[in-house]
């Protein structure tokens, strides 16, 4: 007899115990199962019951990959549930840190005048929209109370860069806090740097500014969605990318796209417009509900479905770009899949539970009010004032964190007890997006099935998961966006 | 390949009762008188030094033994044993009838084995274990320690399982620790022993400034990997240990050798490293050594490199993507693809490194890692295409 013993010596001889998992239809053929750790797995839809019933010996290869992602284990096995605790905290781990985020409102006045904006004024008068140093003061003392070793501000208009002395200010009397503090302090301008100086230039070089820009596409349909005096949105746009790339380098000026009714037809020019432009990914928004947006009915002009198609269409071309050996990023999938197939968190407001809003993020506004959020400050002018925290002189810290405001909010909209969420396959991958869901439903939480986001964000779940099972390549690619936030 | 222990063929001792065991050897004719008393030298031509403890000659210079010193002790070793140099240190058994060279100053590749005891009884195993009592071993490291020169770069702990005596084995780290503080240190364990926290936590409180304890996860699946090492519940206990490493800040690197059995689910062990396991400061896969029980167990471990270069690419594909510090140990270069040229390492042991007659032609030849004597003599691919 062999001194060794076999392979079935070593199998196990008594049956698995569950370990928590949910499940959903991927499709007419197939369930994906997960947990809270974000694993996944894909099964043929009747397995699905004997595996939770345990009356079906299951394929060796699949107790290994059930038992390989924790869904089951055997009695006495300690190391997975040791292994799920860790990536479950390690995921969370980001709420200890608390705010990271905050953006001031520096002024509300622009040289836009973009149907779709949320929040602009066509006004010379300086005074009445723009941030005061008192205010600028206070936010500053509000900063710096959060316990977070990293700090991001991040300079918002309007255009921030109609009231630079105010950004100078910040910037300078941030830092100068900071020599003490010792934080990880950043400085981020949205702009659309059609305004761009070269002194502007100097500063943001001199203070490591990173400038987050607006590209919504080749020049006729970006200046269509900007318009400005002078319809040269686009060409401003592309003098001050080069002039900025050159002084503060060629990452450090990144550029969004807003999608509008006339983006949707156009998903593969809008790609090769970034692509031209050198940029190494993209992000394929939806259009804000918010602001002048809700008013001109404007997001109203195509639905969820067909958003999800631009989307489908963008991601393809994405796909057989990178298989091409072009690296190019989806931004928003990089998101999810950071979620799918790794413990951390992307950080990305929409897409987290609890809720970004305040404890990820927090606004400044011009005027002084404290906001949960940048759509809270949106909403708010069009006169919902629901989540507007307090205002930076009138109230402490603590007024404003521990407000009703926002507490209720964070709690309320919770996806791991809220209705529908809590017993959602996607849930790991999803946000709870309270500020979204109050200014479409009235209610933080709303009933899922009429959700926009979570029809949405659904599709997106379930269509990245399909991707990755159909090709091998895809899922490589997929692992590489993963891993780059 | 250096023959590393063996047969003398003859020793001359003036005082029988004074046993030399650890003998740490010089080829310095100037060194100072106070410290030859201690050592042994290592005798090239007729300019012999006096005051050495013991003298070593090779067969071929067995005609120096006339020009010794007077009453001098001396070891004739066969000539395998000429690259004996400076620094080195070499145990000569208490019955004078062997000698094992413990410590090679020239190589970058010193390895310790601590015990030839082990929980595991790996199929593959290159070092099979035995039950036996080898405690004297611990004896000879807590000598031998001491004796290894202050400079060396890197030392190996290996066994069977070297923590197999718990306290023995972290008394022998911290020596390792007091003597040789700026040598990084390397450990083979199966790690099941870190499960216990408080011997993890002792361990950590030694504080060894650069040190890696190296552990083997064959597989993603339990079975699996505890049929790999024929032992029950060994997984869950392996990462038991790695995580309670990690927590006490220990760097610890996965070792996985590649075989007929491993290969089976690489890619899916290599995801479930990434996922699980993004903390760990290396991953190593190794091509399997054809030595111990391999050979036992041949037909359900062998494949052929060639057959699975492939998998080996998507699973080092999926290690990079989630940027892990990544080796490929053990492996021929003609038989990877060129994906794995940036983890690929030329690994194997310098004493026991050789190449195929194929190779003869190669042009990348000093790229290349080779393979083990052991490869060479009892099997290698069949694929091998020499680059030209």
């Amino acid at each position: 007899m062999s001194k060794f013993q076999k392979l079935e010596f070593y199998a196990q001889q008594q049956t698995y115990e569950l370990l928590p998992f949910k499940f959903d239809r991927l499709n007419d053929d197939e369930y994906v199962i997960t947990n809270m750790a974000g694993e996944f797995h894909v099964i043929p839809a009747p397995m699905l019951e004997p595996i939770i019933s345990k009356t079906f010996a299951l394929s060796p290869e699949l107790i290994a990959t059930l038992r390989s992602k924790q869904f089951i284990r055997f009695t006495n096995e300690q190391a997975p549930l040791q292994l799920l605790a860790l990536k479950i905290r390690t995921r969370l781990s980001r709420l200890a840190q608390f705010t990271n985020l905050h953006i001031f409102v520096v002024t509300l006045r622009c040289d836009h005048s973009c149907p779709y904006c949320q929040v602009s004024r066509q006004s010379e008068s300086k005074g009445e929209f723009d941030m005061t140093t008192e205010m600028a003061d206070k936010s500053l003392d509000f900063v710096f109370r959060s316990p977070n070793p990293a700090i991001k501000i991040e300079f918002q208009g309007g255009e921030p860069l109609l009231n630079f002395e105010m950004v100078k200010y910040v910037v300078l009397e941030a830092k100068k806090r900071n020599l003490k503090e010792g934080r990880d302090l950043r400085f981020v301008i949205a702009t659309t740097l059609s305004l761009l100086t070269d002194d502007m230039l100097d500063f943001c070089k001199q203070h490591n500014i990173v400038l987050s820009s607006s590209l919504d596409g080749p020049m006729d349909l970006h200046n269509a969605n900007r318009p400005r005096p002078g319809r040269d949105s686009h060409q401003r746009f592309e003098e001050g990318l080069k002039k900025a790339r050159a002084a503060l380098g060629y990452d450090q000026v990144s550029a969004l796209m807003t999608t509008t009714d006339k983006s949707l037809p156009r998903a593969r020019e809008i790609i090769d417009e970034y692509l031209r432009l050198g940029f190494d990914g993209i992000f394929l928004r939806t259009l804000s509900p918010y602001g002048f947006a809700i008013k001109t009915k404007k997001f109203m002009s195509y639905d969820t479905e067909r958003w999800l198609e631009f989307y489908k269409e963008g991601l393809e071309y994405i796909i057989e770009l990178n298989k091409s050996g072009i690296r190019f990023v989806e931004q928003y999938s990089a998101i999810v899949l950071t979620k799918m197939l790794t413990s951390g968190d992307p950080g990305f407001v929409d897409l987290m539970n609890p809720a970004g809003a305040g404890i990820a993020a927090i606004v400044f506004n011009y005027d002084g009010s404290v906001y949960a959020s940048d759509e809270s400050r949106m909403l708010a002018e069009m006169g919902d004032h629901t989540f507007r925290l307090g205002s930076i002189l009138e109230h402490s810290y603590e007024e404003i964190i521990l407000s009703d405001q926002l507490l209720d909010a964070l709690e309320n909209s919770f996806t791991l007890s809220a209705p529908m969420c809590s017993d959602c396959a996607f849930e790991p991958y999803c946000g709870a997006e309270p500020v979204y869901h109050h200014a479409i439903h009235k209610d933080v939480v709303a009933r899922k099935p009429e959700s926009a986001f979570c029809k949405r964000n659904m599709s997106i779940f379930k269509h990245l998961i399909e991707l990755m099972g159909s090709d091998e390549q895809t899922k490589r690619i997929f692992m590489g966006w993963a891993n780059r936030c | 390949m250096l023959k590393l222990g063996g047969k003398i063929i003859r020793i001359h001792a003036v005082d029988v009762d004074k046993t030399i065991t650890l003998a740490k050897v010089s080829t310095s004719r100037n060194l100072p008188e106070v410290l030859r008393r201690e050592m042994t030298y290592m005798v090239s031509d007729n300019q012999i030094p006096q005051g050495f403890a013991h003298y070593l000659l090779v067969e071929k210079h067995r005609y120096l033994v006339d020009a010794l010193p007077l009453d001098s002790d001396f070891s004739i070793l066969p000539d395998d044993y000429s690259y004996i140099g400076d620094g080195d240190v070499i145990r000569l058994s208490a019955d004078r009838q062997s000698i094992r060279v413990l410590f090679r100053a020239s190589s970058p590749h010193n390895s310790i084995l601590v015990t030839e005891q082990c929980n595991h009884y790996c199929l593959m195993c290159s070092q099979p274990p035995k039950a036996a009592d080898d405690s004297w071993i611990l004896d000879e490291i807590e000598s031998l320690i001491p004796l290894i020169p202050k400079d060396t770069r890197e030392l190996v702990f290996t066994g069977g399982e070297p923590t197999t005596s718990r306290e023995r084995f972290l008394n022998i780290i911290s020596l390792t620790k007091s003597y040789l503080p700026r040598t990084a240190i390397h450990i083979l364990s199966n790690g099941r022993s870190f499960k216990d926290p408080v011997f993890a936590e002792r361990y950590a409180q030694i504080e060894l400034p650069d040190a890696m304890i190296g552990i083997p996860v064959y597989s993603d699946d339990p079975t699996l990997h505890d049929y790999i090492v024929q032992a029950q519940g060994a997984f869950d206990e392996t990462i038991q240990g790695i995580l309670n490493l990690k927590r006490l800040g220990q760097k610890v690197e996965i070792r996985v050798v590649i075989h007929k059995l491993s290969i089976q689910r690489l890619p899916e062990l290599c995801e479930f490293i990434a996922r699980n396991l993004l903390f760990v400061d290396h991953v190593a896969l190794m091509g399997l050594e054809m030595m111990g029980f391999t050979r036992a167990n041949l037909d359900e471990l062998w494949i052929d490199p060639f057959e699975y270069k492939d998998i080996l690419s998507k699973s080092v594909g999926i290690l990079a993507k989630y940027g892990m510090h990544i080796s490929v140990y053990n492996h021929q270069l003609c038989l990877v693809n060129s994906d794995i040229y940036p983890y690929y390492r030329k690994s194997i042991s310098d004493w026991k490194n050789e190449y195929a007659t194929e190779c003869e032609v190669c042009t990348r030849k000093s790229d290349c890692g080779g393979f083990f004597s052991s490869g060479i003599k009892h099997g290698y691919s069949k694929s091998l295409m020499p680059f030209c």
